[in-house]
């Protein structure tokens, strides 16, 4: 039973409160897009036993999508942001680091 | 192997069964085999004795990082079902069906089928609509099914209150040669049967890395060493999208966590298995006595083989509706297990863009039931380069937009 | 036999007698007591039969642990099976019986696999009942699903009387288990200043220690336990920031510190109606686990005899309700602390025949005390058998460390045995808590560097006292003080300025290990040694297991079921894993354990399912015109969250009789229509057009103001998902109606979209679907009832066809759309919620002289496919696009993008083969069965029949007289005219042609009327 903390309203929201909308920061392929880009975009996901960022949504909360750094192994929750961003705040991602020294790359992808 | 009987139980009695020999073995690998498989779950067992048995390739090694039959095989609710509406769907669960009713005489081993017969309830105008389709679709599948009613359902479910003042109970769509069958004894009979026939089943022995010459793959690095292989075969379910990144190709797989529970025993009282999938769950009765209960999946990626108890209480609730005499029996034991879901919620059995290097996964919630054609298909494909069972379960589809869409006929997939 | 004593007995009150039943007779019992100690107390040592062979079996613990004492308790609608004895706490007029036994207790037919348990070993079942085939379904499964299910099954119609309700609490410190370490971890937690809940399982706080550690005879602070309990609770009784509770078990730890716990508010109070069980949902900073030890049995051959009992159990019905589990009782023994059994017994002048201690090494304290006292004490000994059928009658000693050699026979009645203790781990180990093997207790405790860990990364479950290995009073009391502190601490609470507590320390002599009795017990002997006493586990089949190559910890339980009972294997687990280690030859650690799941121990249905449950249960929304037709006895379907008038019998009129008049009365006059259900979003901001264009497929900023358009929306998939009528109601605002069920998920697409790809666009989403009541006027004279009302010029051209308008009809404020689903004449009217009764029942009013009448949605499906229009959901399932149901025209054609565009392009999309919508006419004017295909010639290549179609909607048109469907087909649209046969489920072959799906008015001059 997740527990995240809501950048927009700040509300620490109980899992049954959310929505999970899968991974973060993909990036849109649009009708100009070649067929193995587009095939990537819907469906092809990091899905990582590790470091995961991933889109919230306070359903029945304030309604706002947000994004959560997660490990999908521990549950560990390294912070949420806000939606509008194409990538993670350096200060998570700085977060991650301290935590997840072993890990590659600290983007979102 | 010495073949299981009751005779030879009676032999082994007046040894005290100091005298039965391991069901399996469990041999160092060798240098490199004929066919690598990765994963001795169920499909993957079953993929190597139908490699063995239609196409006489034994020189096969099935590598577990962990113990056999550890995974998603046993921690299913054990339905067999294949009452799917899309024909590719309906041929290989039918495929599955029809040899699990034989499994047993084929293995010698009792993997314990039962086709008590599965009931999907029809609790909306629509779901009456969906499943007077499926019945339709079926009847020209080859797939026994007929869509019955209230009565018909309060006669074979006695425990069921059909007019719930939410939902009431409209029909049912009815497969009388569904069931179940017990999970463990599936993967311990493939696994005896695969090991006599001299194949190698090695536990405890991960895969780290997989080898490739000229596009081409060659073998695989593991714990206990390289070990080479002409052809491999990835059956790894949830983890087979860190296999795939090793082989260089990418899966559209998630990760995510289904959970199910059981009551303490109690004497028979259901005959056959109910599924609700307008409330999301689903039931039946063990040979031991304990109500087997299912439902629906988390929806964020999870490793954890824990999901979240809210699904649970849902799943308790809408039960208890169902069948109210459910409110003072206990729950026991609730577990989760990790299911692997693709982009149209149907399984991957599939050519990859490593050549020879074969991948079977993405059996989301529904993998138990399609053991054995699963087996059977990834065997045929692995074996020959195509299969007509596992055409449609493509990689390609993805790119095509030729889906396998199951969700037409029932919102949770079990 | 076992006897009540003629004093003792903390719990009860023996001025207040109890009488309740036991297989039909009438047994007495004194509140306080538990069903198992008036058991005891009537010396009924005989309570029921194991799962597998049926063996007769007496109460081995007094906790939750018990896996023999299960009963079916109450009946009929109270009936509950496999309630366990030990934890009933008894009430006047308890009814109880005996399980898994025919015909009754002392005489089971089913004792014969008892019998034959030389054929039944683990796993018997994998290796035979495989001929012939048929026999697995018709003979055999049904025979083993007889004999095995442990408990009654309810009455099938049972109807449980009782209420259960959830109760949320948020805390800092959660303390599960009242015993001295957690009450001492509440007092520190607590004096710290944090939000405590302390919970105890038993109705009773101070856990063991009152029963244990020299008998009770410790101190903490040099005042006596059993009174420092008392005192401490005071404490805690007046820190308002505190709560205890009893009877209140914590069920399950799950992630981000959420617990479960289970509150048996009635089940000593019985009454029907009354709150039953009450779950704890629980978010907590900390979770303290201090949660006991539990005794492990010892496996020696006839271990299962009714008689043999726990020592701590022993000592818990002499204690606590004085009750001496026989006259001549043997004690048995690996460690010091069933030395305390004997001693009690001998306190209460119960012959004690023996203390047989399996170890060699050095005697302690307490062998010394025995002999003071002048008990027998054999050292190194064993048991090698037991007298006795139904009851233990004697035992032969052998030497421990032999081959079962009997050495002599002593005559006694119970056996009270200890083979140590093993910390209660589960709710540590829940949530991902590790293990760490003590090598000196020998036991699995809480590995304390390997926490499970919260949201934040930080470790989060604390074990303490004998849950966290800690077995002394002194250790535990400390530990108790050091995790309260910790746990306060680590969340901000300074509570180091308290004294720790000191108890009175013991020395204790070192445990010795007997995993099987005696060590070099011939298999014989293992065949008769109980690992599992509820699923018939013995040291043979886990030997057995390991033979057979299941090596995993996991195959040996699943394979032997140990562990796999109601019990999940809290006296069995330990033993049986080094039973296994000892076979495999490799260290216990090696083997580990399984996985610890929730719940603790069982937890009833209903308190799962909560209060909400019958009417509360999903809840129907409702529209403002609801009530009206609850009177009116519309008969309902679901829709989504709704419940819609599916039509309107009038007297004994049929469903389809009703939907027929329906029909003719609004396709000839005027029908009425509660379209309140409808989504309606408004979308709004100088970005609103922009936005509606890429979630619509057609262009929606080019609609002007007080026009509608028609819309699909589809997925980024391409899918069609939904469809509705946008209205453009000023320049920055749309209006998006949506499909009945789509409201909630459309605007969270909407929402979606906006917040997370096009954020930077200045656009607004409102759902206002509840805001509104919508009513659709149908039929040839829909305008004049209109006008009839009043205030608003709704003329063919002030009004036209796709437009919509304001003003104040009949007084009300209201927004008028000519919109039509069914190809008459038709407004939809939407008005406040609040209004929309009284506007129902006005155009009731005014269009009485035409008949007017309300119709249902089975009408308005009729309807809409009568005129061609498609249904989401009907002819769309997830698989379509629009392109497959002839809606190109709604696909604005020069839009570089919208939402679906792209994947639209894939090559299966533009595929030609794709099946297409058409309308579909019998040859014989019948109804084509719904969801009937269409057969081509010959098999597919994975065998099965060819199909080219299917239908997707079909009903029989009252305006026709005839059967009229819709379809996909094969290249549908090129092939019009072609028969198409159908096979029904029937056993009948419908015959179709292909025709266009507009049946009705296709030159659309009724609704432009």
């Amino acid at each position: 039973m997740l527990i995240l903390n809501c950048p927009y309203c700040g509300e620490s929201a109980d899992e049954t409160e959310l929505a999970p909308g899968g991974e973060a920061h993909l990036r849109r392929e649009g009708p100009e897009s070649q067929d193995e880009a587009f095939e990537s975009y819907l469906f092809h996901r990091s899905n990582p036993k590790g470091v995961h960022f991933e889109r919230w949504r306070h359903a029945f909360g304030c309604g706002k999508w947000f994004i959560a750094a997660r490990c999908t192994a521990t549950l560990e929750v390294f912070g949420t942001y806000a939606a509008q961003t194409s990538c993670p705040p350096q200060e998570i991602v700085d977060k991650i680091s301290e935590r997840r020294p072993d890990r590659r790359g600290a983007s979102g992808s | 192997m010495k073949r299981y009987s009751a005779f030879a139980i009676v032999r082994e009695a007046a040894r005290h069964h100091l005298g039965w020999q391991r069901a399996w073995t469990s041999p160092e690998p060798r240098a490199s085999y004929d066919v690598v498989i990765v994963g001795a779950g169920g499909h993957g067992l079953a993929t190597a004795y139908y490699l063995g048995k239609n196409f006489g390739i034994t020189n096969v090694a099935i590598l577990e990082k962990g113990w056999l039959g550890g995974g998603n095989t046993g921690r299913n609710t054990t339905i067999i079902r294949s009452n799917y509406l899309q024909d590719p769907s309906a041929a290989i669960y039918e495929k599955a069906r029809s040899l699990y009713e034989t499994l047993s005489q084929d293995l010698n081993y009792n993997v314990m089928f039962s086709p008590r017969g599965v009931m999907m309830l029809a609790q909306t105008h629509h779901e009456v609509r969906g499943y007077e389709r499926t019945a339709h679709a079926n009847a020209l599948q080859g797939v026994e099914t007929e869509f019955i009613s209230p009565s018909r359902v309060k006669e074979l479910v006695p425990i069921i209150r059909l007019d719930g003042p939410r939902y009431p109970v409209l029909g049912a769509l009815w497969q009388p040669r569904g069931g179940t069958a017990r999970h463990d004894a599936v993967a311990w009979g493939y696994a005896r049967a695969c090991s006599d026939m001299g194949m190698h089943i090695i536990q405890q022995c991960e895969v780290t890395g997989i080898r490739s010459e000229a596009g081409r793959v060659s073998g695989v690095e593991t714990s206990k060493g390289a070990i080479g292989c002409n052809r491999l075969g990835l059956v790894a379910s949830g983890h087979s999208g860190v296999l795939a990144e090793m082989a260089g190709f990418r899966l559209p797989l998630e990760s995510v966590a289904l959970q199910a529970l059981v009551s303490e025993p109690i004497k028979p009282i259901m005959d056959v298995v109910v599924m609700a999938n307008t409330v999301h769950g689903y039931m039946s009765q063990s040979d031991k006595g304990e109500m087997v209960i299912g439902g629906g999946a988390d929806g964020f990626n999870n490793y954890t083989q824990r999901g979240s108890f809210h699904h649970i209480e849902e799943t308790v609730r809408a039960l208890v509706e169902t069948f109210p005499m459910l409110s003072r029996l206990k729950m026991l034991r609730q577990w989760g297990g990790i299911v692997d879901m693709t982009g149209d919620r149907s399984p991957i059995l599939s050519k990859t863009p490593l050549d020879g290097c074969f991948v079977n996964c993405g059996w989301g919630t529904g993998g138990f039931k399609a053991i054995p054609g699963s087996g059977w298909g990834m065997a045929e494909l692995m074996a020959k380069g195509h299969s007509p069972l596992t055409e449609a379960f493509s990689l390609a589809r993805f790119r095509e937009g030729r889906f396998v869409d199951e969700s037409v006929a029932a919102g949770v997939a079990h | 036999m076992s006897t009540r004593l003629k004093s003792g007995g903390r719990r009860i009150d023996r001025s207040r007698p109890v009488t309740f039943s036991f297989d039909g007779a009438r047994l007495r019992g004194y509140r306080g007591d538990t069903l198992a100690s008036a058991l005891l107390a009537n010396d009924r040592m005989l309570v029921g039969r194991s799962f597998k062979y049926h063996r007769p079996r007496g109460i081995v613990a007094s906790g939750s642990e018990e896996p023999n004492a299960l009963v079916g308790l109450e009946e009929g609608d109270l009936f509950e099976p496999n309630q366990r004895a030990t934890t009933t706490e008894l009430y006047d007029g308890l009814t109880a019986r005996s399980q898994n036994r025919w015909p009754s207790l002392s005489m089971d037919f089913g004792a014969v696999t008892s019998r034959l348990s030389r054929v039944l070993p683990a796993g018997f079942y994998y290796k035979t009942f495989l001929r012939p085939r048929s026999f697995w379904k018709h003979v055999y499964e049904p025979l083993i699903r007889r004999s095995a299910g442990l408990g009654y099954a309810p009455n099938p119609e049972a109807r449980d009387p009782d209420r259960y309700e959830h109760f949320y609490l948020h805390v800092d410190v959660l303390i599960v288990g009242g015993g001295i370490a957690g009450i001492q971890s509440a007092l520190a937690a607590g004096r710290a200043g944090a939000r405590v809940l302390l919970i105890e399982q038993s109705a009773h706080w101070g856990g063991r220690s009152p029963a244990d550690h020299s008998g009770g005879k410790q101190s903490v602070n040099n005042i006596p336990v059993d009174k420092y309990v008392d005192e401490c609770l005071a404490e805690l009784g007046t820190m308002p920031h505190v709560q205890c509770r009893t009877r209140t078990m914590g069920a399950g730890v799950y992630d981000h510190g959420y617990v479960l716990a289970y509150e048996r508010v009635g089940d000593h109070l019985p009454g029907e109606g009354a709150l039953r069980h009450r779950l704890w949902k629980i978010r907590t900073g900390r979770i303290i686990t201090a949660t006991g030890a539990i005794e492990r049995p010892i496996a020696f051959p006839g271990n299962d005899l009714p008689g043999v009992m726990l020592a701590s159990a022993a000592r818990d019905y002499l204690i606590d309700f004085g009750v001496s589990m026989g006259k001549h009782p043997l004690v048995l023994a690996n460690n010091d602390s069933a030395y305390e059994t004997a001693f009690l017994l001998q306190d209460q002048g119960v012959d004690v025949a023996a203390i047989v201690d399996a170890r060699t090494g050095d005697a302690g304290g307490v062998a010394q005390e025995a002999v003071e006292r002048g008990l027998r004490v054999i050292r190194g000994g064993g048991v090698s058998s037991v007298k006795g059928r139904r009851r233990v009658e004697g035992v032969t000693i052998c030497d421990q460390r032999g081959a079962g050699t009997a050495l002599e026979e002593i005559s006694c009645d119970a056996i009270a045995m200890s083979g140590g203790w093993s910390p209660a781990v589960h709710l540590w180990s829940h949530s991902g808590g590790k293990l760490t093997w003590d090598a000196r207790q020998f036991c699995f405790r809480p590995d304390v560097d390997n926490s499970a860990r919260g949201a934040d990364g930080a470790p989060y479950v604390i074990a303490a006292g004998a849950a966290s290995g800690e077995m002394t009073l002194a250790a535990a009391v400390k530990d108790g003080h050091a995790a309260g502190l910790r746990a306060a601490a680590e969340l901000g609470y300074n509570g180091a300025a308290q004294s720790e507590p000191v108890a009175t320390r013991v020395e204790e002599a070192a445990i010795e290990p007997v995993w099987i009795m005696p060590s070099q017990a011939p298999v014989t002997l293992r065949e008769k040694a109980f690992l599992d006493f509820q699923n018939d586990v013995k040291v043979s089949d886990v030997e057995l297991a390991a033979r057979e190559g299941f090596e995993s910890v996991e195959h040996a339980k699943r394979y032997t079921t140990l562990g796999m009972a109601t019990d999940q294997g809290k006296l069995s687990n330990i033993n049986g894993i080094a039973i296994l280690s000892d076979a495999l030859g490799r260290p216990i650690p090696q083997t580990g354990t399984t996985t610890f799941r929730p719940p603790y121990t069982p937890i009833s249905f209903g308190s799962i399912a909560g209060s909400q449950t019958g009417p509360r249960f999903l809840p129907i929304r409702r529209t403002p015109i609801q009530d009206w037709h609850e009177e009116q006895g519309a008969y309902f379907e679901p829709v989504g969250h709704w419940r819609r008038p599916y039509c309107y019998p009038r007297g004994d009129e049929s469903h389809s009789d009703a939907v027929a008049r329906e029909i003719l009365q609004t396709r000839n006059h005027v029908g009425l229509l509660d379209a309140s259900t409808l989504g309606k979003i408004v979308v709004k901001g100088p970005d609103a057009g922009r936005l509606l264009d890429m979630l619509y497929t057609g262009r929606m900023s080019t609609l002007k103001p007080g026009r509608c358009r028609y819309g699909l929306m589809c997925s980024e998939n391409g899918f069609l998902m939904d469809d509705g009528v946008v209205a453009r109601l000023d320049e920055e605002t749309f209006l998006c109606h949506t499909t009945t069920g789509g409201a909630d998920h459309i605007h969270a697409h909407m929402e979606d979209w906006l917040q997370t790809e096009w954020w930077d666009w200045k656009v607004y989403t409102a759902n206002l679907t509840e805001q509104f009541a919508q009513i659709a006027v149908v039929g040839p004279k829909s305008r004049e009832v209109l006008e009839r009302l009043g205030g608003m010029n709704l003329g063919r051209d002030a009004l036209p066809f796709m437009g919509w308008c304001e003003g104040m009809l009949a007084g009300i404020s209201a927004r008028i759309f000519r919109i039509s689903f069914s190809g008459e004449l038709s407004y939809e009217i939407a008005v406040a919620a609040d209004q929309g009764i009284e506007l129902w029942e006005k155009f009731l009013a005014a269009g009485q002289d035409f008949g007017i009448s309300p119709y249902g949605t089975e009408a308005l499906h009729v309807m809409r496919a009568e005129k061609g229009f498609i249904m989401i959901g009907d002819e769309t399932d997830g698989t379509v696009i629009p392109q497959d149901l002839g809606l190109d025209w709604a696909i604005a054609k020069g839009k570089d993008d919208y939402i679906g565009k792209r994947a639209q392009m894939r090559s299966h999309m533009i595929d030609p083969d794709r099946w297409k919508l058409v309308g579909l006419e019998t040859v014989d004017g019948s109804v084509l069965p719904e969801g009937a295909y269409a057969v081509a010639s010959g098999k597919t290549s994975i065998g099965q029949r060819a199909t080219q179609g299917r239908v997707t909607s079909s009903y029989h048109s009252p305006t026709l007289g005839r059967g009229i469907a819709m379809g996909l087909v094969l290249r549908g649209p090129e092939r019009m005219g072609d028969e198409l046969e159908f096979p029904g489920t029937d056993g009948q072959v419908y015959k179709a042609r292909l025709v266009s799906p507009v049946f009705y008015n296709p030159e659309g001059t009724k609704q432009d009327a």
